[in-house]
């Protein structure tokens, strides 16, 4: 099991090395760095000097991939890529547009991002699996028709409708919360209750219907029937037998987006004022603050890959086949 | 004990409601077996499932009653019946592989009965779950407590569901089909065990099967099923000496046997009525050879022509009658010709690739230096149990598996390492029948186009003209009307699939026809009529067979020599009369006990073999087949034995012999 | 009559190409009875025929809104013609009178002033503060402003008789054919429709037609001359806007996955059939490819795009081509990051199929591996190709609202559902609340989806072999 694991682990390095290779190709390759400069100046003020001005301040001055000018190493080290690409497997993201250090920002703003994402998230999961189970328990009967079709119409709705309307709703007429902003300490649950809620909401109708699915495709399977003839009451079938198995393809979906709470999310930060990783990330779309958003790239392949191995490792716990492998 | 009367189930389609078992009583008494036979789709396993009250969920109860005890089930409060099911009646089911739960261990799935029926929990439970692995014959059960069933083999997946039968001992088994999924040692020993713990403890058994076979080892009494309907029901002495109801005849009549060697088998016409139009009177009428006008208006009505033998048919003609003329003989060309496909030390070897880099740490030897001839216009079956290599073989002969080592020679090319191009040219002379008729045609072609692939693929019939009509000439061959090249395979049942497959096959006329185990997925009397086809198609055409089956009956009914696979490797190989009559090997001859003959004389003396077959992965040391052989000696694991001549067609792979 | 110039944009000839396709590949089903029967059973299944009554709706906008021209300028004879910067199509003739009457700015449904208070010079009463009357909103009215409800409530009254009518010549001419393609002889057409006997779900069909034409007619009818659903900051018409969103929508969800598919298909086929080192490849760069978030590699790819675009200003005569290229290269970006999913699922079910006989089959017959692909792998595959088509597209039509109003979907300048939602969620802030921009658009987007959602569903029920 040991080695599986570390195979696993191996397996990421190819696979971090390939989304810095897409990431350098997106951010150097299509777009040379004067494009960009000549983008971000804007057309009046375009001028060689001033191209050349922005590139230097930047570090975009260098060659791509080989400085022919520079001797051993530093052929290599001095370019580009390397300081702008293969730095960022030591956690060297450069400096933003505003000349804050990005690592330093990351580090800060993880905090407000798990804050609303960790809550939403679990949350979340125990609703729509309960819900999806009492569909599943109850199939093929009233309830559990109108549960999907609840589902449906509840997956049709935008995403936009759920926040836009639940803060004018809740926030406006009601005034229950405050519609936006992020506080310390205590205080910070008036702030947090809403867009975690709208998080759930939003999620319940495609998630649930999927875990349904989930779980009808295990209830049709041998074993149930078997335990159904030993006489062991239909809670008992669903929670031993059903929930058990079922739980390793909702895990696939599950343990993968885990590492990713931490990057939040954008809508609900940029909505609601919140200082996390996503509102970081829309601003810096929105200012074409290209390092930024290479950093933001890069981070979010490496919490995928971990979520890909805590995936893995989950498998041996629940499911005794990978275990004794 | 259990008394069934008049039940009616059925399943909902849409708007309408389609009964898949009309009408049927049967009553089985304490420490009696009842055996329910009949083919597929005539409503025996929802019966089963029917009693216990656990249909699938688009069944209905429509009507009739069932009770066990005098107790009527059919009204029982869902939860007064959950009281019932898997205390007083449990149930054993087909595929011990999905019947068993994989995420909970052996004891927690044992142990779930004895919590709910008889209130055992803890120490008490374990002492009680070990007695009960014991019972089943289950060896070190303190270690398989704790197992997960993936860890362990087909047969002791069976014994642990038999083992949570029997927990909440019950006064009834149902056993549907429980040893179908199994190889033929093992599913002796399953059948032993099972009528062994009946007599033991006075249960009742509703045994669900096809096979006659097993009626004969295990049925006190038999009730036929056809379509829906139960048609005779007879003890076991009256139903195998006396067969009344035409269907159970030709039942009979339809097994393959060494017997009717040389002879075509009688086959049952048409197919099964669909429920949606069952006839309103016999529902056997329309393939029945004694039909008369009353059969196709009246539902016969039940009459006993002896004290507890009832039968439901109109016709009643003498035991004389029973057994109709045996069809005429097929005469057999028996010459002795060349081998013009020679196997020799075939092996195919697959790696396992285990640890931090994936290195091969070992090989699976699926098949382990085989060596054998195939001589024209004769047949040589491989016979062997799951996982002994030998579909392996066909598809390395074919070169669909890349051999790992030796040779197959074909006239005089070596095939083994052959260039592609010419390798094609090769694939002319053999072509495959494969086991499962759904998988083998691709549903999005039709039957024409399916056929003349070959044709079209070795460029054997270039001009579209005279590929139709060569496509005709093959549907006319297996059996088939000429308007079926126009359609799709759904449209057809297991039997025409097969048809088609072998045209498809015999379409670029070959030599040698590969046949896996083409008759293991269907009903007896179909398996009939594939046979005679294979027969009939050898003598007008020549062709050879190596036919692969784990099927003694069907080896002794067609083959002229015969190859014993064990672990990949042949065992024993000779004429199929001096193996099956004087096998010398002892897995020969363990195998051929272990098949359960479907007559009332069934030989009693039988050799049980212990154990399954081992890995091909970790083979034992020395004779691969010491560890259950019952005449093993110090020399049998040391060395494997080689072959030895026992006459000059006759070889054998054993220490025992000189 | 004044001349024009035919403008063929991208995405037009993609969607035409669509059409076409749609049409070819249904005359093959037509010829490939497995397929019919999934079609067929699609057909006879209610709640997915009443959904695709309702997209194809939709999509009859889209098509409208898919002829694009330049109207030629006045000039003098035996000068070149010269054309109209702005880009017009058939649903903007169609409707002109939408898109051609702009208030000054904001004004409510069925309003007849503005929204916001101005300095009103009155002959003779000097400078007053007042909600304006609006230049068209409720014009024929005149003085009468208070009768809003009583005559828009006539005119409704009227065009839902003429809808009526219209049904009834639909329903007509179906249950004639219903008879004529049946031999029954004691039903009247009409009475089969109605008691479900049909095997294609008319009676579903004629009564969503019914639903639609009883919201459309009268909701058309009343357009040309209130301004039904409101107006905007700028004062343009919200109906025209929610019209014209249709296209982009059904270009994102259509386009999207047609762009991602030979890819898909290919790859998932290639590395399920080959293995060894090919799927080895494959699979690396689905991983590679699946291990960026979404949003992220979109955001980076839309802004790498932008530079593109913004740097080369000469590629684009007009306005539209501009937008309608970065509508495209969303599509495509969109496509670049969505077919690992459908490649995993293709792979996975080749590795399944090349173990099936028939394939064996066809290798004992040494037919070649690219036959064995097209003519016993693909036309396996086509339901999971079908469904994956169907089931994308409702998502894509979300997502791209969200990547609009996030700032890397369509051109700011592109109508869509996106950038009505953007542009006017601030105003619910104010006070009393600018609400209909708003409600317009996510109800819109609310029954395109739901509908596709549906679609969906049938389609997928009848095409899984496990649900058959």
């Amino acid at each position: 099991m040991l080695a599986y694991i570390i195979r696993r682990l191996l397996y990421a390095i190819p696979i971090l090395i390939g989304v810095n290779l897409i990431t350098f190709a997106l951010f150097f390759v299509v777009n040379t760095p004067d494009d960009m400069a000549r983008m971000q100046l804007g057309v009046k003020r375009v001028t060689p000097e001033a191209i050349q001005k922005w590139k230097v301040e930047r570090g975009y001055d260098k060659p791509l991939l080989l400085n022919v000018e520079a001797t051993g190493l530093a052929s290599l080290t001095d370019t580009i890529f390397f300081q702008k690409s293969a730095r960022m497997f030591v956690g060297d993201f450069g400096r933003a547009e505003d000349g804050r250090d990005i690592a330093r920002e990351i580090g800060a703003r993880m905090g407000p991002s798990l804050a609303i994402a960790l809550p939403t998230f679990i949350l979340g999961l125990f609703v729509t699996v309960s819900f999806a189970l009492t569909l599943a328990f109850f199939r093929a009967s009233a309830f559990d028709f109108w549960g999907v079709v609840l589902c449906v119409a509840a997956m049709s709705i935008s995403g936009l409708f759920y926040i836009i309307g639940g803060q004018y709703l809740i926030s406006k007429l009601w005034r229950l919360v405050p519609i936006s902003g992020f506080g310390e300490g205590l205080d910070a649950w008036r702030f947090l209750v809403l867009p975690v809620l709208i998080g759930v909401v939003s999620g319940i109708g495609s998630s649930t219907r999927w875990y349904r699915t989930i779980f009808l495709e295990e209830v049709s399977k041998d074993y149930v029937r078997t335990a159904r003839a030993k006489g062991l009451p239909e809670t008992l079938v669903f929670f031993r037998h059903v929930l058990r198995n079922a739980l390793i393809p909702i895990l696939t979906g599950v343990v993968v987006v885990i590492p990713l709470l931490f990057m939040g999310s954008l809508l609900t930060e940029s909505f609601f004022g919140i200082p996390g990783l996503g509102s970081y990330t829309i601003d810096a779309i929105n200012a074409q603050d290209f390092a930024v958003v290479r950093s933001m790239v890069f981070i979010g392949s490496v919490l995928y890959i971990v979520g890909l191995i805590l995936t893995d490792i989950s498998y041996t716990v629940v499911d005794p086949r990978i275990r004794f492998e | 004990m259990l008394k069934v009367d008049q039940l009616r189930l059925g399943f909902t389609a849409g708007k309408q409601t389609l009964a898949a078992v009309d009408g049927i009583s049967f009553a089985i008494a304490k420490g009696e077996t009842f055996a329910l036979l009949g083919e597929s789709g005539c409503g025996k396993s929802a019966t089963a499932q029917g009693i216990m009250r656990l249909l699938p969920a688009a069944g209905r109860i429509l009507g009739g009653s069932i009770q066990l005890d005098g107790e009527e089930l059919l009204a029982l409060p869902e939860a007064d019946m959950r009281a019932w099911r898997g205390s007083r009646m449990a149930m054993i089911f087909q595929e011990p592989a999905t019947s068993l739960n994989p995420v909970l261990t052996v004891g927690r799935q044992i142990g779930e009965v004895l919590e709910r029926h008889r209130n055992l929990r803890g120490a008490g439970a374990t002492e009680r779950m070990l007695e009960l692995l014991r019972q089943v014959g289950i060896a070190d059960p303190e270690r398989r407590l704790g197992e997960y069933p993936f860890q362990l083999s087909g047969g002791m997946k069976q014994r642990v569901m038999i083992a949570i039968a029997l927990a909440g001992e019950p006064e009834l088994l149902i056993a549907d089909e429980p040893t179908t999924a199994l190889d033929v040692t093992v599913q002796a020993q399953i059948l032993d065990l099972l009528a062994g713990l009946q007599a033991e403890r006075g249960m009742g058994m509703l045994l669900i099967t096809h096979d006659l076979g097993v009626v004969a080892r295990m049925a006190h009494r038999i009730g036929v099923m056809y379509a829906g309907e139960l048609v005779e029901v007879a003890s076991r002495e009256d139903f195998f000496s006396r067969p009344q109801h035409p269907y159970t005849q030709a039942l009979f009549a339809a097994l393959p046997e060494v017997s009717r060697r040389g002879m075509a088998l009688t086959t049952i016409p048409g197919q099964v009525p669909a429920l949606s139009a069952m006839p309103a009177g016999c529902r056997f009428a329309e393939r029945c050879p004694h039909v008369m006008a009353v059969c196709r208006e009246i539902s016969p009505p039940w009459r006993e022509p002896q004290a507890g033998h009832a039968v439901r048919c109109h016709w009643q003609a003498e035991a004389a009658e029973e057994n109709p003329l045996p069809p005429p003989a097929v005469s057999e060309a028996e010459v002795e010709r060349p081998s013009f496909l020679a196997v020799s030390d075939l092996k195919v070897h697959f790696p396992i690739r285990r640890g931090l880099l994936q290195r091969t740490v070992g090989h699976v030897r699926a098949v382990d230096g085989v060596s054998l001839a195939i001589s024209a216009g004769r047949t040589l079956a491989l016979v062997g149990e799951s996982g002994c290599g030998k579909t392996t073989v066909g598809k390395a002969l074919l070169q669909l598996i890349k051999p790992s080592a030796g040779s197959v020679r074909l006239g005089p090319n070596e095939l083994v390492g052959m260039a592609p191009k010419r390798l094609r040219a090769a694939r002319r002379h053999m072509q495959m029948v494969f086991q499962d008729p759904f998988a083998s045609l691709n549903p999005r072609l039709r039957v024409g186009d399916i056929i003349a692939e070959g044709m079209a693929a070795l460029s054997t019939e270039n001009d579209a003209e005279a590929r139709l009509a060569a496509v005709a000439a093959l549907l006319q061959q297996v059996g088939l009307p000429e308007e079926v090249a126009g359609r799709y395979p759904h449209e057809f049942s297991g039997g025409q699939r097969q048809r088609i497959a072998i045209a498809r096959a015999l379409a670029v006329q070959p030599e040698l026809l590969i046949c896996d185990e083409p008759t293991s997925a269907l009903d007896v009397s179909v398996q009939a009529q594939i046979l005679n086809l294979l027969k009939k198609l050898q003598q007008e055409l020549g062709v050879a067979y190596l036919f692969i089956t784990h099927n003694f009956a069907v080896v002794e009914y067609l083959a002229h020599d015969v190859a014993v696979m064990y672990l990949g490797r042949i065992v024993e190989q000779g004429r199929a009369e001096d193996v099956l009559r004087a096998p010398q090997h002892p897995y020969t001859q363990a195998l051929l006990s272990a098949v359960p003959v479907p007559r009332l004389d069934a030989p009693t003396a039988v050799i049980r073999l212990g154990g399954e077959t081992p890995s091909p992965a970790k083979p034992p040391a020395g004779c691969h087949f010491h560890p259950r052989c019952p005449h093993a000696m110090p020399v049998c694991r040391e060395a494997y034995p080689e072959t030895r001549r026992f006459s000059a067609t006759h070889t054998v792979n054993c220490h025992l012999l000189p | 009559m004044m001349g024009f110039q035919i403008v063929v944009l991208w995405s037009d000839a993609l969607i035409w190409l669509l059409v076409a396709a749609g049409v070819g590949v249904g005359l093959l089903i037509a010829r490939n009875p497995p397929l019919l029967a999934a079609w067929r059973r699609v057909g006879a299944n209610r709640v997915g025929m009443a959904s695709a009554t309702v997209l194809l709706a939709f999509i009859l906008i889209g098509l409208l809104d898919s002829l694009h021209y330049r109207v030629q300028l006045d000039g003098k004879p035996g000068q070149k013609a010269t054309y109209a910067i702005e880009v017009l199509s058939l649903l903007d003739v169609l409707a002109s009178p939408l898109r051609t009457r702009n208030e000054k700015t904001y004004s409510a449904p069925f309003a007849t002033r503005l929204y916001a208070k101005e300095s009103i010079d009155l002959p003779g009463q000097g400078t007053v503060r007042d909600y304006p009357r609006l230049k068209y909103g409720g014009q024929h009215l005149g003085e009468r402003e208070d009768e809003v409800a009583a005559d828009a409530g006539l005119t409704a009254g009227r065009a839902v008789l003429l809808a009526l009518l219209g049904w009834l010549a639909v329903a007509g001419l179906a249950s004639a054919a219903v008879r004529q393609g049946s031999a029954a002889v004691n039903a009247s057409g009409w009475q089969k429709i109605w008691r479900g006997e049909t095997a294609f779900a008319w009676n579903a069909v004629l009564l969503t037609l019914l639903l639609i034409l009883l919201f459309a007619v009268p909701l058309f009818w009343l357009a040309g001359q209130y301004h039904v659903f409101g107006t905007d900051k700028v004062g343009q018409d919200v109906l025209y806007q929610i019209l014209k969103s249709v296209r982009t929508g059904l270009i994102i969800g259509l386009v999207t996955t047609l762009v991602m598919l030979p890819m898909a298909v290919l790859l998932g086929i290639v590395a399920g059939y080959f293995r060894g080192w090919v799927d080895d490849v494959i699979q690396y760069i689905y991983t590679v490819l699946n291990s960026i978030p979404g949003v992220l590699l979109i955001a980076a790819a839309v802004l790498m795009m932008q530079v593109v675009i913004d740097t080369h200003p000469q590629w684009f005569s007009t306005a539209a081509e501009r937008a309608d290229l970065r509508l495209l290269a969303l599509c495509f970006i969109l496509g670049i990051t969505s077919w690992t999913g459908l490649c995993r699922l293709l792979r996975g079910e080749t590795l399944k199929l090349r173990e099936l006989e028939y394939i064996q089959a066809a290798q004992a017959f040494g037919v070649s591996n690219g036959r064995i692909i097209i003519r016993h792998i693909l036309p396996n595959l086509m339901h999971i190709v079908i469904i994956a088509l169907v089931m994308d597209f409702s998502g894509l039509v979300l997502a791209e609202a969200v990547l609009s109003y996030v700032g890397i979907g369509v051109d700011p300048t592109m109508t869509s559902f996106g950038t009505m939602i953007n542009n006017a969620r601030m105003e619910l802030g104010r006070e009393p609340a600018v609400w209909w921009s708003l409600v317009a658009a996510f109800s819109a987007m609310f029954v395109l989806v739901l509908a596709a959602n549906l679609f969906a569903d049938a389609v997928r029920d009848a095409f899984d072999p496990r649900a058959a």
